[in-house]
């Protein structure tokens, strides 16, 4: 601790003679006791808390690994794998999970023509991969394949067409892993577009657009997502003329992207209540128009500072694709619980086995997305400090 | 004060030849009068600035300085009497609106640069989109005016890295990038440190020089002295006094004048 300092000044004026040097700071204990002693015990409360923490991990851990992991069974082609015959006790059945795993990814869509799904899970994964990776090459032309190119093969190759002589599969054969990412990238994509519109009516000048918006935000808002669904499903068809029926997928697609749309509406408008006046004047004061100053000066800050509302809320939409099952889809969760029935692989294990793996799947989906926001953060955040 | 001349006119490429303005008056504000709900902000506001005129506007906060201004280029609306800009008249007509802009600079109190942009960035802007100008050639006028206010090592930095007196600089370069025939100052030193405020008065000050049709609020009295041709003097709303700087602050006429004065001149 060795400041070197100047002779106190004890008179009342005074004048430095010589500047102070710049030193590193005090080097404090390192060493990873003095790290827990810091941080985990370092007052009687903190101890305590560690303790009651450690005893948590200690009586929730260790079953939890049982279970999945040392009791699993792996291997087997039914039920009687995984049944406890010899008295040991049995853990989770991922020889169910095997077996039926095509069944989960694709639902009913005829074998002979998966690799079409196979084609369209590959050509998604390129187009998010350019899309998330924000260094990637020509990022225009990853765009426009992402929201253009993508969307139109997809739809050929998985329902197929007459045009082309692909053949059609009907959507009532789709299900599983296949719709439930379906479901959420469509209402994903157009839900921040459509959000985005929804916040910028919302506080317009014009009063019709204004009471359009509001009217529209509430009323979804206010309403559960189920009963969304179900007037999708069923008040969909009444809309639009004479025979004209939508697809019975699609019902629900819209239903899930109009419902989000309100809600990210919210979060947008949050994000254009935090930017000042002052950007809007400068903006204004150098002749741009409405919409050009939206979106070069506002709504790139605006977005900036609501991603983890926006990522909040594609983790919700991506977790509510499940309530499509109450309309007759078949996402992931209904394709595993409509194996539960089935008499080849009926164990006391099944069931929890089936809702591990789907948990397991919507877990890493929806920690990937957080992550992944979390990294965009920090990076903006190092582009310009304030 | 210094007066740092810059000789702006040598080897000038063709596109920052200054623009002329169309008519003799610059600005014109006849009877003009706004609200804030039940509040008269501006009463009767006449006001001939000709062209190549550098005014400044002084008086106590809340007398509706910044208000007149902001309404000549429409970020407030006058609600009563009409303001012509170079001959155009202000209306809700949004291409004039849009017309006017683009002619007339701004320079706000707290900057109000975009954050999320660079300083060429900043400068490019208005140009590439509001001009149409090639991205190139509208960087080539972006460096050449922040050369101009004394920075252009900063270009690429983002504003908040920059002191308030280089970002009230840029803020400056910015609407010079318009290539606008009128500047409007907003109180433009108010939110300086003491030693930012040489700095931005100099920019202006050779701003002035070049003829440049200016309308400063300001309280900054030796910049009034040194460039103004009219000092105006502005009480509740209305415009008190307006004389020569020599004449204004010699013999002031009116008591709320005098009293303003003696209360800013220790």
């Amino acid at each position: 601790m060795a400041i070197a300092t100047e002779p106190v000044a004890h008179s009342v004026a005074y004048v430095r003679a010589a500047p102070v040097d710049t030193q590193p700071p005090p080097t404090l204990a390192r060493g990873w006791i003095a790290w827990v002693r810091e941080h985990l015990f370092s007052s009687p409360a903190n101890a305590l808390l560690t303790l009651i923490a450690l005893y948590v991990v200690y009586s929730v851990v260790p079953p939890l690994a049982k279970f999945f992991i040392f009791d699993a069974v792996w291997d087997g082609q039914d039920r009687t794998a995984c049944l406890a015959d010899g008295g040991q006790e049995v853990g989770a059945c991922w020889a169910y999970v095997k077996a039926k795993i095509f069944y989960f990814v694709y639902g009913s869509y005829p074998f002979d023509l998966r690799w079409r799904v196979n084609i369209v899970f590959l050509l998604g994964a390129v187009g998010i991969a350019w899309m998330l990776w924000l260094d990637a090459p020509r990022r225009n032309l990853g765009a426009f394949y992402f929201f253009v190119i993508f969307p139109i093969a997809s739809f050929l190759l998985l329902r197929g067409s007459d045009t082309f002589n692909i053949e059609r599969v009907d959507t009532s054969l789709w299900g599983g892993i296949l719709v439930t990412l379906l479901v959420s990238l469509v209402g994903i994509v157009f839900s921040l577009p459509f959000g985005i519109l929804l916040a910028l009516g919302r506080r317009s000048k014009l009063p019709v657009v204004r009471l359009v918006s509001v009217i529209f935000i509430e009323i979804v808002r206010g309403v559960p997502l189920i009963t969304v669904l179900f007037m999708a499903n069923t008040m969909l068809p009444l809309f639009l003329p004479g025979n004209m029926s939508p697809d019975r997928l699609l019902r629900p697609l819209v239903g899930v992207a109009l419902f989000a749309s309100a809600y990210m509406a919210e979060v947008v408008r949050g994000g254009l209540q935090a930017i000042p006046k002052g950007q809007y004047e400068g903006a204004m004061s150098l002749g741009l128009g409405y919409w050009q100053m939206m979106r070069l000066i506002i709504l790139p800050q605006a977005l900036r500072i609501v991603i983890p509302g926006i990522v909040n809320t594609f983790i919700g939409l991506f977790k509510d694709t499940t309530l499509v099952s109450i309309v007759g889809i078949f996402d992931l969760l209904k394709t595993v619980e409509a194996t539960l029935v089935d008499p080849t692989w009926a164990t006391p294990v099944t069931r929890a086995t089936g809702y591990a793996f789907a948990a397991i799947f919507y877990f890493i989906c929806c920690y990937g997305m957080s992550r992944y926001s979390l990294a965009v953060e920090r990076r903006l955040a190092a582009g310009q400090k304030r | 004060m210094s007066t740092t001349t810059m000789s702006m006119t040598a080897d000038k490429p063709a596109h920052l030849k200054p623009v002329a303005l169309k008519t003799e008056i610059a600005v014109d504000m006849i009877g003009v009068h706004k609200w804030y709900g039940e509040f008269h902000v501006l009463k009767d506001i006449n006001l001939h600035v000709k062209r190549g005129e550098r005014i400044v506007i002084c008086g106590p906060s809340g007398s509706g300085k910044s208000t007149m201004i902001r309404c000549i280029n429409r970020l407030e609306e006058h609600q009563q009497g009409r303001i012509v800009v170079d001959g155009v008249e202000l209306t809700n007509d949004l291409k004039r609106i849009d017309e006017i802009r683009r002619d007339v600079g701004m320079v706000f109190q707290h900057f109000n640069l975009f954050p999320h942009l660079t300083i060429l960035e900043n400068c490019t802007l208005a140009p590439i989109w509001v001009k149409k100008m090639p991205k190139k050639e509208a960087e080539e006028v972006a460096m050449h005016y922040l050369k101009r206010v004394k920075i252009p090592e900063q270009a690429h930095k983002y504003p908040g890295q920059l002191s308030g007196g280089q970002q009230q600089r840029v803020a400056i370069a910015r609407s010079l990038c318009m290539s606008p025939k009128i500047m409007l100052f907003d109180e433009p030193t108010s939110a300086l440190d003491p030693e930012m405020v040489k700095e931005v008065l100099d920019t202006m000050v050779s701003l002035a020089q070049e003829g440049m049709t200016m309308l400063c609020v300001t309280h900054e009295m030796g910049f009034a002295k040194q460039v103004a041709n009219r000092v105006i003097f502005m009480d509740a709303g209305q415009i008190v006094e307006m004389n020569t700087p020599s004449e204004f602050f010699a013999h002031p006429q009116h008591e709320r004048t005098k009293l303003f004065l003696s209360q800013i001149l220790h």
